[in-house]
């Protein structure tokens, strides 16, 4: 168990670098309305099984350290995880919030947020309702969209962090298909 | 050359996460859940499949008034892919459909420990887990 531990240690020391790498390095980041490139294979196992991977530079420190220490009631849903898997994806998710990358668009999410609140549902931030304050409701409740938590159905390049206007198709009405999750054969778990 | 080529191999292999370890077959876990069971209840003879269809069909009210089942995400045919509330592609949960099921003890125990205060508001005897993979199973 304990070389476990060492190695875990070992693998989030390489993440954290890896990441610090990321944003320092050549491609300026910080001063980009795109999010920094972040990667986490714990993070990204977890978390996608039931959703898209949101970026952790889309809520601050705060917000993420409040939603994984709930995770036995996360939206209506069990999703509790063994101590260390969820310590882990914290670290990670703290590591890269809004308030601590160092992104353009990160720090107007955070400067958005009152200093004693830790919104769970990045569609709460005052910043990101200002950003679609034009999206008329049913456009959300469109089968292709289905609620605002997918970021994907209209942002398709949500995945590379790049919401930027350019890359917004909204579906139509009418149409089932759900971006990002084309019907097909099962991804495997 | 070959020495150290090894060397690292076993390094390698020393490293590999616990994960690995708990591979098991789908026969195996429901073994390990009949010697559960026998613990849990004297009682207990055998699993069943039908209770097992049941459990996954159990159309249930909440505290909260919310209506909740297994058959709501992983929708009526286990050999279908499901959706989460959250948009995301459930991968069947029949072995016939999906062979990967019921092969990691760890995954498996994860989903009953969520999924079963999600649906019964409590957590799942270990005969109910059997009964439920017993059928999942038989399902052709």
């Amino acid at each position: 168990m304990k070389r476990i531990d060492i190695l875990r240690g070992a693998v989030l020391a390489a993440t954290v670098l890896a990441t610090g790498g990321l944003l320092a390095g050549g491609h300026d980041e910080r001063g980009s309305d795109r999010l920094p490139p972040v990667a986490n294979g714990v993070w990204q196992a977890e978390c996608t099984s039931c959703h898209e991977p949101y970026h952790p530079g889309l809520l601050p420190a705060r917000s993420w350290q409040a939603m994984m220490a709930g995770l036995d009631r996360h939206f209506g849903e069990n999703a509790a995880l063994d101590a260390p898997v969820r310590d882990e994806i914290t670290l990670f998710l703290v590591a890269n919030a809004a308030d601590r990358n160092g992104n353009r668009r990160s720090a107007k999410i955070a400067a958005s947020i009152p200093a004693a609140a830790a919104p769970l549902r990045i569609t709460e931030t005052r910043y990101i309702r200002a950003k679609h304050d034009e999206i008329r409701a049913d456009v959300w409740k469109r089968p292709a969209v289905g609620s605002a938590a997918n970021c994907a159905a209209c942002h398709t390049t949500a995945g590379q962090g790049d919401f930027s206007e350019h890359n917004v198709t909204i579906p139509k009405a009418g149409i089932a298909t759900v971006a990002g999750h084309p019907t097909g054969p099962a991804s495997v778990r | 050359m070959r020495h150290l080529i090894l060397s690292s191999l076993a390094a390698l292999a020393a490293s590999l996460p616990a994960v690995a370890v708990e591979a098991a077959t789908p026969q195996q876990l429901v073994a390990d859940y009949a010697a559960q069971a026998t613990k849990e209840s004297p009682s207990f003879r055998e699993f069943s499949a039908a209770r097992g269809a049941e459990l996954y069909r159990q159309q249930r009210t909440r505290t909260d008034g919310v209506s909740t089942s297994c058959s709501g995400c992983h929708t009526a045919d286990p050999r279908a892919t499901g959706r989460t509330r959250a948009n995301k592609d459930i991968a069947p949960l029949a072995p016939v459909a999906n062979p990967k099921r019921f092969t990691d003890v760890a995954h498996v125990e994860k989903w009953f420990s969520r999924n079963c205060p999600d649906v019964l508001e409590r957590v799942c005897t270990a005969q109910e887990k059997g009964d439920f993979i017993t059928w999942l199973l038989s399902v052709k």
